[in-house]
């Protein structure tokens, strides 16, 4: 598997390559109107030019979209936890996780404004509001999934309830948790970037001003770059997972 | 040599009914009693109730009616149970695998893993130790988990179908393993199996389980010599002790 990875390196870039260059062609000799797609090198070069402009509202993004997902890993975890150890506040609550997720956040964005004003902390909790959800439940499904004969072993040994937790569920749902991590690493970036629409700040500010300027390539540079975030996030993610899974798992050898 | 010992476990079951919610009964009035360090196994069909039973004697269910007394010179944690799969924790390595028991017995970790290397050393694993269950195979897992049940140095071993997984060669060369832990600590055997040659070669008394809801069909010794080599296998003696359980126990009620 690795190895394949390693000697193929470039197939990713074939069709970056392709589609770069197919456009700018099909632009450059008029076949597509540059206000509908603007050719790829101008919108390098609006990353150039203003790239001290995009560079801060890409920082202002990225701290708002690891805050937010930070948030969602340490209350969604301990959320799951509660759920998994109490049948009753499940069935009282996880029906509320799912309504959570399923409230479009863009609907919500101007009542979080109302909450906590114009600024980072209605962006973060836009960023957390969307990507708590796939950590809920996946950490339920790694906590529900122990193996049965583990269970006999500590039961027999009379473990601790925080023994079970600690020595055996958590580090049994490290797999599902870090799934729900990676899902929910994409979505972090995509929350903090529509918080910032209605909110103000980062990324989403910017795109919005470059669209009412009509700078239609600074916008694609900008979205181009909120795409590159969420791929840095779920890599970081898959780094972590790498470093905890690394000598026992099956996906990661 | 096998003399009863008193460092050993006991168990007196006594009309022991084991109903479950939608199957029914699969445990049906099973009386008996096992003197500490009697070498005892239970045969009985495929998905008979003998491994509800055992789970039962270890204390992870309870019977539903009648009496289980199991009773141990030592107060706390005296069983272990080693079961048809290794069950290993895979982020654990070998050592820390066996040293898990004590370490949920509040150990310290220095005396944990010191006991585990000598449980290691005990089924010849001891070169595997800083290995990953992944990396095992399967005769070397089902080794880690008996380690790790030897490991609390119990009065009272419970095996469901440990071997049945293995390949035949893995399968024998740790029924001798397992006869040579009896002979040198003696704890209580308790070893569930749906193989009669295993039950033969390995136990002292054989009890025979009926098929769903499970009874008890027969209770008997082995007339074998107590050094049971490799070679017994093949020989006379074995055959004619395989033919009596066979003859004795009616294939209708259980089909082994």
């Amino acid at each position: 598997m690795k190895k394949t990875k390693n000697k193929n390196w470039f197939a990713p870039f074939v069709p970056m390559l392709a589609w770069t260059f197919g456009v700018e062609a099909l632009v450059r000799y008029g076949y597509i109107d540059p206000w509908i797609i603007p050719a790829p090198f101008d919108v390098l070069k609006s990353m150039v030019d203003d790239r001290a402009e995009i560079f801060l509202a890409t920082g202002t993004t990225l701290i708002s979209a690891v805050a937010g997902l930070g948030m969602s890993f340490v209350l969604g975890t301990l959320a799951a936890v509660l759920l998994a150890a109490f049948p009753l506040v499940r069935k009282a609550f996880y029906p509320y996780a799912v309504f959570f997720q399923t409230v479009p956040i863009i609907a919500l964005a101007p009542i979080l404004v109302i909450w906590f004003g114009f600024g980072t902390p209605t962006v973060i909790a836009s960023s957390f509001i969307v990507s708590v959800f796939p950590i809920i439940a996946s950490t339920l499904l790694g906590l529900e999934s122990t193996d049965p004969g583990l269970v006999d072993l500590f039961k027999l040994y009379s473990a601790p309830r925080m023994q079970f937790l600690l020595k055996l569920k958590l580090p049994f749902a490290l797999p599902q948790i870090f799934s729900g991590l990676r899902i929910a690493a994409g979505l972090a970036v995509i929350g903090a970037i529509v918080g910032e629409f209605i909110g103000g700040g980062g990324l989403g500010a910017l795109v919005d001003a470059a669209r009412a300027q009509q700078r239609i390539d600074k916008v694609f540079a900008a979205v181009l770059i909120s795409s590159l975030l969420g791929v840095i996030l779920v890599g970081g993610v898959n780094l972590l997972s790498a470093w905890a899974l690394g000598p026992w798992h099956a996906s990661e050898r | 040599m096998n003399e009863p010992s008193t460092q050993a476990a006991s168990i007196l079951a006594h009309e022991v009914i084991r109903d479950f919610p939608g199957t029914g009964r699969v445990v049906d009035r099973i009386s008996l009693s096992v003197q500490p360090g009697e070498f005892v196994s239970i045969l009985g069909p495929s998905g008979c109730g003998k491994s509800t039973f055992l789970r039962m004697v270890a204390d992870l269910d309870l019977p539903s009616q009648g009496r289980l007394d199991v009773t141990s010179p030592v107060a706390r944690h005296f069983r272990s149970f080693v079961f048809q799969e290794s069950h290993l924790v895979p982020w654990r390595n070998v050592l820390k695998n066996v040293a898990l028991p004590l370490e949920l017995m509040d150990k310290s970790p220095k005396e944990s893993l010191e006991q585990a290397m000598q449980a290691l050393e005990t089924v010849g694993l001891s070169d595997a130790a800083h290995r990953y269950p992944s990396q095992l195979s399967g005769g070397m897992k089902m080794r880690t988990s008996v380690a790790r049940a030897l490991v609390t140095r119990p009065t009272l071993l419970l095996l469901d179908e440990p071997f049945s997984a293995l390949d035949e060669l893995n399968r024998h060369a740790l029924q001798d393993e397992l006869r040579r832990i009896w002979e040198k600590s003696a704890p209580t055997i308790l070893f569930v199996t749906h193989s009669v040659s295993e039950a033969v070669f390995l136990s002292n008394r054989v009890l025979v389980f009926s098929k769903r809801p499970s009874r008890l069909l027969l209770d008997t010794l082995v007339d074998l010599p107590p050094k049971r080599e490799a070679s017994l296998r093949t020989s006379p003696e074995f055959s004619r002790e395989l033919k009596s359980i066979y003859t004795r126990v009616s294939y209708e009620e259980a089909p082994l």
